[in-house]
């Protein structure tokens, strides 16, 4: 787990205006042999992204693959992205490839908490805000998103959205907190747990 | 107040409260080779310790061959998440059930059968499907793998409480409907989505009526409707299963799990965030037509076109699945030809549903233009189903009996379509691209497979019965 902390980051947005994007999509369960965290970025969307098996030949009406979208480092979608599976691959991967925030009208659970422990900023903004960024983006490409962690704001142009994260999410992507050390502090409380479990367990 | 379930199991597991968010004792742990290997190599990395061993148990399914014991079958690549999974578990002194042991399966059929799973208890494992084990009244959901790493090292998880849905499906469940077709028909009706942020709570008359197995199969798809876990009360049907399997309370510590197993229910007048009905005689055998489990049908139904939708997100996507699934609006399913059947996984792939596809292939031959295989869901299910000589009858009809494993329900292994390829699933995901690029997946019951591998097309299974 990442231990270096999210504030704030500005940068492009790559559109995919769809919803139910699911985790076999973002990343297919043949790129899921693999035994490190490190590696996945390249066949994020492979299904989509290329129109080979070998990866040589780009789709190029793919939104990734777009000039105009090229070092894109937030992703727009819609409705339930990252449903499906709880591989966790699929945020390793859209970090690997550059993302570090995906803005969405909502998130499959599994797969919100997957990011929130990756570094991943999730943001879900109403669908009528989905829309004004979407429209942003088709106008001007090269537009520039803040997504401002502290703020829980989500600002382009002269726009501005306030977004809502549960504050345990946000201060461990804030600090980059490592979970499990923060965990293993409350030993004490875990060996009195288990000190008054039955015997059958 | 009155509780419900979840309240009970939810409180009996906080060790802490940490702000908004509970920290949650883990019973028990299910590992398989996929989605662990990063968590111990995370573990090791900071010298970190498995805190309970003996809470977790593993074993090999998604990365195998269903045709051979061999754990290079699948390739290099495979056998080196297997051979992690194994030297992990040897490691850290972790139970592990690998290829060719007797008690291996897929990880939610192995796990009941050993009696793994109990009342009260909560289950995770770093796999969606881990919902199956919430038909044993225990809360059972699936986690990532940042958390497979933070329950090996603490037995613990940090989680917020989810939102509360009781679904009643009520009366009786037609002859020829089965717990697939039910859980299907929820998804249809509440959506591919419809449950996120809540347990689900199933009940009424048609769920009590069913077996463990079936229990099984409807909890199992709860993450299908968005769910975060599915429960159903113990009560007789689960005590029943449970007495004497391996990991199952004996003696005087069974007397005192059954006391307590029993105060497990949702009192009378506790409150759900959502609640919803459905009569068990309106549904029929279900078939998806569409590349989310939500896009589904009566067999008799005919495809739907994007105008019957109102929701401009379910408009949308209906057009690319019809797309994708190469079918158009108004087409009877009964006219749409396969030539893929596959009969297995954590959903289907335990004995009754073999039983129940048996049944039906007893009737007939495999269509010329099939391809049927019959994965049995673990060992302890193939040595089952071989004594009651239903291999002799998948194999006479002409469907290939193979070795227990996830096979073609996603693909990790040898066991793939190809583009173009129309299959009848008894899986649980018909995403586009699940079972091969550009493969087209059709979610059933192991019987409308069955019939489905007979016909070369979809039929109604309420034909095969007498
Ligand atoms: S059978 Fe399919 S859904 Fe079940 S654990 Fe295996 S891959 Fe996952």
């Amino acid at each position: 787990m990442s231990e270096q902390g999210f504030t704030q980051h500005t940068g492009i947005a790559a559109p995919l205006d769809q919803a139910n994007v699911d985790t076999d999509q973002i990343i297919p369960k043949q790129f899921l042999t693999g035994v490190t965290r490190i590696g996945y970025g390249k066949h994020l969307f492979h299904d989509w992204r290329y129109l080979d098996l070998k990866e040589q030949e780009p789709n190029p009406d793919f939104s990734l693959n777009k000039p105009e979208h090229k070092g894109a480092s937030i992703l727009l979608a819609r409705e339930n992205f990252g449903c499906g599976s709880s591989r966790e691959h699929a945020p390793w991967a859209l970090a690997d490839f550059g993302f570090k925030a995906v803005i969405a009208t909502s998130f499959a659970d599994i797969f919100y908490g997957n990011c929130i422990n990756n570094q991943l900023v999730p943001v879900a903004l109403t669908s009528e805000q989905m829309d004004a960024l979407f429209d942003a983006v088709k106008a001007d490409a090269a537009i520039t998103i803040t997504v401002d962690l502290p703020a829980q704001t989500v600002s382009f142009g002269d726009v501005s959205f306030s977004f809502d994260i549960a504050p345990h999410h946000k201060t461990n992507l804030i600090k980059g907190l490592d979970a499990i050390g923060q965990t293993l502090e409350l030993a004490d409380a875990i060996d009195a747990f288990e000190a008054k479990q039955p015997s059958w367990l | 107040m009155a509780k419900t379930l979840y309240d009970k199991v939810w409180q009996a597991h906080i060790v802490d409260q940490l702000g908004d968010d509970s920290l949650i004792y883990i019973d028990r742990h299910l590992i398989h080779e996929v989605t662990s290997p990063q968590a111990f190599a995370g573990l090791n990395e900071k010298g970190r310790k498995v805190r309970r061993p003996e809470k977790t148990v593993g074993t090999m399914d998604h990365s195998i061959s269903t045709r051979s014991l061999a754990i290079d079958a699948c390739g290099p690549d495979n056998a080196l998440q297997l051979h992690t999974l194994a030297k992990n578990c040897e490691e850290h002194g972790i139970q592990l059930y690998p290829v060719g042991h007797q008690k291996q399966g897929i990880v939610h059929v192995m796990g009941p059968e050993l009696g793994l799973i109990q009342p009260g208890m909560t289950v995770v494992c770093g796999d969606s499907h881990t919902a199956t084990h919430g038909a044993f009244g225990a809360l059972a959901f699936g986690i990532g793998t940042s958390q497979v790493e933070h329950v090996l090292a603490t037995q613990t998880l940090k989680q917020s409480r989810a939102k509360s849905m009781l679904i009643n499906v009520n009366g009786k469940l037609p002859v020829g409907i089965t717990a697939k077709d039910i859980i299907l028909a929820i998804i249809g009706k509440i959506g591919h989505a419809g449950a996120t942020g809540h347990v689900i709570e199933y009940a009424g008359e048609a769920i009590r009526s069913l077996t463990m197995e079936e229990r099984m199969t409807v909890c199992n798809m709860s993450i299908e409707a968005g769910a975060k876990a599915g429960l159903i009360a113990p009560d007789d049907v689960t005590f029943n299963y449970l007495k004497n399997r391996e990991y199952a309370p004996k003696d005087q510590a069974w007397d005192e799990a059954l006391a307590y197993w029993k105060t497990l229910y949702t009192e009378e007048g506790a409150s759900f965030d959502t609640v919803v009905e459905l009569e068990a005689a309106d549904i029929a055998p279900q078939v998806t037509w569409g590349t989310n489990p939500g896009q589904v049908i009566g067999v008799n139904t005919p495809v739907p076109a994007p105008e019957d939708f109102t929701d401009p997100i379910e408009i949308e996507s209906a057009k690319k699945a019809l797309s994708y699934m190469g079918l158009k609006a108004g087409e009877k399913l009964a006219d749409v030809a396969v030539n893929h059947v596959f009969i297995g996984s954590c959903t289907n792939g335990r004995i009754e549903d073999l039983r129940a596809a048996a049944h039906v292939a007893k009737k007939g031959k495999v269509s010329s233009s099939v391809t049927a295989i019959v994965v049995p869901g673990s060992g302890a299910v193939k040595r089952q189903a071989e004594a009651e000589g239903l291999d002799k009858i998948f194999e006479e009809a002409g469907f290939e009996w193979r070795l227990p494993g996830c096979s073609m329900c996603l693909g990790m292994n040898d066991d793939k379509l190809v583009s173009g390829d129309r299959c009848a699933s008894t899986s649980n995901r018909n995403f586009e691209g699940r079972q091969g690029r550009g493969a087209r997946t059709h979610l059933v019951s192991p019987a409308m497979a069955a019939a489905a591998a007979i016909n070369g097309r979809f039929a109604d299974v309420r034909d095969y019965q007498e």
